[in-house]
């Protein structure tokens, strides 16, 4: 019944690949498609009205190419308008020329701004900065209390105003505090969480005021689900009347919403979504890149994400010794659990994936489970490195004896076996897609062969990746 | 006006009022618009059924719903020949009426309605950050308020401070609660809880579960763990399986409805944060595909912000601006 934005759009461009040309008509047929799948997809009628005539006016306006599919060509068409609609260029944190940096973070209740304050904090300290935080949201019951565990986990300290054992309610006076305690404890960025709010809550709309006037934030973010509907163009324009705001934070994204509510957004307010939080543990945070999230609507995946935080953990020496491994068939169980070892550590597993071109729709159902590793790894770890080495001498003896060392049953091992040899048949094939020596993919080489193909999106019209 | 009656029954005016506020926005927007439409026409042309979809589109109804619904409108309107703005009123409220399913006898969503069960389990899921632990503090009130005896299960012992938070609540409506440590099995809590409430002999216990989204296998298999440890104790325990969506929610909780439907089962909906601008419009939808009844609408931060929804006096309410 519900199909992603991607699916819709690839749906919709098939039918219209394999006609010759693009013309009013079929590109009518495929706008009411597109319109419709937005719509679907949570994108405001009205925004997806003028996208829709956007691409409209392009499309029949273009020349028409003979060396690509229409399918091809509306593809470009949609991409590049998706990503005008989004904004471009990603957008940074504005700094302060004289620290502390401040932040005020502003949004509606359970948007998830506690939860993202925490996120940005550790962000901060991985970039060597020495963030504080301030607990601002003094009604949400146990909310301080919320704030100063997540941040524990980050080793930040959280300012807050209690007397006698109870929460001070002057979020003004909390935020103001910090500030100087910042000043005075040379921490250089601080963090104001605030409590959730209603839009057309007068007297909590003005508190946010008041605190924005008070402490003159350098970066004022405002927070929003991406699973919100229609509404978000009305909460995005009222907090943007109040705080005049100078970015948008996007969180929950590692659901199967497709986040119509993105582009809803930035095209009513423009103003540039800077972070996409992406789960519960504190480093599933991204910087927003709109032409990578365009691509990912698109369900062309987040390539270029995927290397960088691939990268983050790979030194290049260790990707070309992968490579090679993985060319001659030499990648055995130990280099699998090095493998899961470094996966691991890169973020959560379903996110990977999803960055990976024409893998998105696959896995989108898959229950990707990062607790999945343990028990893999607890039935490597019973193998001898002879066995790790050369999985073929597997016989059943050994493979009883694995499933007892590692309290698994004997056709879990079975299965993680088969899967592994699975696993190397369609590593050889990728293989194929890897940049030779660069330790990662390159987005234009994919590009040119999903274009090449002759079939438009992947998945969408038989060309696409190879054996996906 | 007998319906009019049926909705106001068990509640005072008050409450009423307090309903009307909070759909104010949808009334205005939703239906005010329809009025401005169709005044001045008598009858329904194909620009005013565009202008419909758009009104209905916009308030997360949907397109596939739209879609239903105009077409019965259409239907209808092409069998009558001619429709005024009152019948054209009455017909949509109908469709949307007959969308949405009526309550289940033997789930009453009535504070004080007599309980089939004894302890009635009720189990509260959700997706982050909808309002689950603050509905759960409000019908915790109702339900005391109401004279019954009422325990509460901290069973989302997951997410940093949510123990604290629904302690908080309890403290405010006056009832216990049964908790472990933060990191502890939920399922054990809630096994506990409703231990706890059998022995006691409490009324209701409300099951408070971690928020999660319906998209994690493993998170969702926790969930139907917690249930079924639940009817280990008590038969056919929970009795209720209330999921909890937010009003501002798009498209999004249809997913979330299927996902919970198939892990946990579903048996009512609670749609929060309806004193906002958002219409919540995609409760009509799910209600409809899933066939679940919506029991209960959040409406403000108070203790008190929580009524019993009832589908006729919902669309009544919905459409008295326009009826004038």
């Amino acid at each position: 019944m519900f199909e992603s934005l991607s699916e819709k759009l690839e749906g919709a461009l098939q039918s219209i690949s394999g006609q010759g040309r693009i013309n009013e008509l079929n590109v009518a047929e495929t706008m009411r498609e597109i319109r419709r799948a937005l719509l679907n997809a949570d994108v405001n009628y009205q925004v997806a009205k003028d996208f829709t005539n956007r691409v409209k006016e392009k499309a029949t306006g273009e020349e028409v190419l003979t060396s690509v599919t229409p399918g091809q060509q509306l593809t470009k068409i949609v991409y590049d308008e998706l990503t005008h609609f989004l904004g471009e260029e990603h957008e940074d944190i504005e700094y302060a020329n004289e620290p502390p940096t401040v932040i005020l973070i502003a949004g509606l209740q359970g948007s998830g701004k506690t939860t993202f304050t925490a996120k940005l904090a550790k962000h901060f300290v991985k970039e060597g900065h020495a963030p504080l935080l301030a607990a601002a949201d003094v009604y949400r019951p146990a909310a301080v209390d919320q704030l100063q565990k997540l941040a524990s986990q980050v080793s930040v300290p959280v300012y807050s105003v209690e007397e006698n054992g109870t929460i001070v309610q002057d979020a003004v006076r909390v935020a103001e505090e910090a500030v100087a305690e910042a000043r005075r404890t040379a921490r250089d960025i601080v963090i104001i969480d605030t409590a959730g709010r209603m839009h057309i809550d007068e007297r909590m709309m003005q508190e946010v005021a008041d605190i924005k006037s008070a402490v003159d934030p350098n970066e004022i973010l405002f927070v929003v689900d991406s699973m919100t509907g229609q509404d978000a163009v009305n909460t995005a324009k009222e907090f943007n009347e109040q705080l005049d705001y100078d970015g948008v934070v996007l969180t929950k994204l590692d659901g199967d919403t497709r986040g119509g509510a993105a582009l809803s957004i930035r095209s009513v307010v423009n103003k540039p979504i800077k972070f996409a939080s992406t789960g519960e543990k504190l480093d599933a945070l991204t910087p927003f890149y709109p032409d990578r999230m365009a691509q990912r609507i698109l369900g062309m995946g987040d390539v270029v994400s995927f290397v960088e935080r691939a990268q983050e953990q790979y030194d290049q020496k260790q990707a070309k010794k992968l490579q090679r491994k993985i060319r001659s068939q030499d990648f055995d169980l130990q280099d699998f659990y090095d493998q899961l070892q470094r996966i691991k550590k890169m973020g959560p597993l379903q996110d990977l994936l999803g960055m990976i071109p024409g893998v998105g729709n696959q896995v989108k159902d898959l229950d990707v489970d990062d607790d999945a590793f343990r028990h893999i790894e607890a039935m490597i770890l019973s193998m001898t490195p002879e066995e790790r080495a050369n999985p073929q001498i597997l016989n059943g003896t050994r493979r009883r004896r694995i499933a007892k060392g590692s309290g698994m049953r004997v056709r879990d091992v079975n299965q993680m076996i088969k899967q592994f040899r699975d696993m190397k048949k369609m590593m050889k094939k990728m293989s194929g897609l890897t940049g030779s020596g660069q330790g990662g993919m390159d987005l234009q080489k994919l590009m040119d062969r999903m274009g090449g193909g002759g079939g438009g999106l992947p998945g969408g019209g038989g060309g696409g990746l190879p054996g996906m | 006006m007998g319906i009019f009656d049926r909705f106001t029954r068990t509640n005072d005016e008050q409450e009423q009022k307090k309903l009307e506020e909070g759909l104010e926005k949808t009334r205005t927007s939703f239906f005010g618009k329809l009025d401005r439409l169709v005044r001045g026409k008598d009858n329904v042309d194909a620009e005013v059924l565009d202008e419909l979809e758009e009104v209905l589109v916009t308030s997360d109804v949907g397109v596939d719903t739209t879609l239903d619904i105009i077409q019965h409108v259409e239907e209808r309107v092409a069998q009558d020949q001619y429709v005024s703005t009152q019948e054209l009123n009455r017909l949509i409220r109908d469709e949307i009426a007959k969308l949405m399913l009526e309550d289940a006898p033997e789930r009453p969503a009535d504070f004080d309605a007599p309980l089939p069960d004894k302890p009635y389990v009720i189990m509260v899921v959700g997706v982050n950050g909808v309002g689950k632990t603050t509905t759960i503090g409000k019908m915790a009130y109702r339900y005391k308020q109401a004279g019954k005896k009422v325990v509460l299960g901290a069973a989302d012992t997951f997410r940093a401070a949510a123990i604290e938070q629904l302690d908080i609540w309890a403290e405010r409506a006056g009832v216990p609660v049964v908790k472990q440590k933060h990191g502890a099995d939920p399922a054990a809590v809630a096994f506990d809880a409703v231990e706890s409430a059998e022995s006691q002999g409490a009324d209701v216990v409300i099951i408070d579960t971690a928020g999660r989204l319906h998209t994690k296998g493993g998170l969702m298999e926790e969930l139907a763990k917690i249930k079924r440890v639940m009817g280990k104790k008590v038969t056919a325990a929970p009795h209720e399986v209330l999921l909890v969506l937010d009003a501002s929610t798009g498209q999004n909780a249809i997913r979330q409805a299927e996902e919970f439907t198939n892990s946990v089962d579903v048996t009512g909906l609670a749609l929060t944060k309806l004193d906002g601008t958002a219409k919540g419009g995609v409760v009509i939808g799910v209600s409809h595909e899933f066939q679940v009844p919506v029991k209960y609408i959040g409406v403000g931060e108070d203790l008190d912000d929580l009524q019993v929804f009832d589908r006729k006096g919902f669309v009544e309410a919905m459409f008295e601006g326009v009826e004038r």
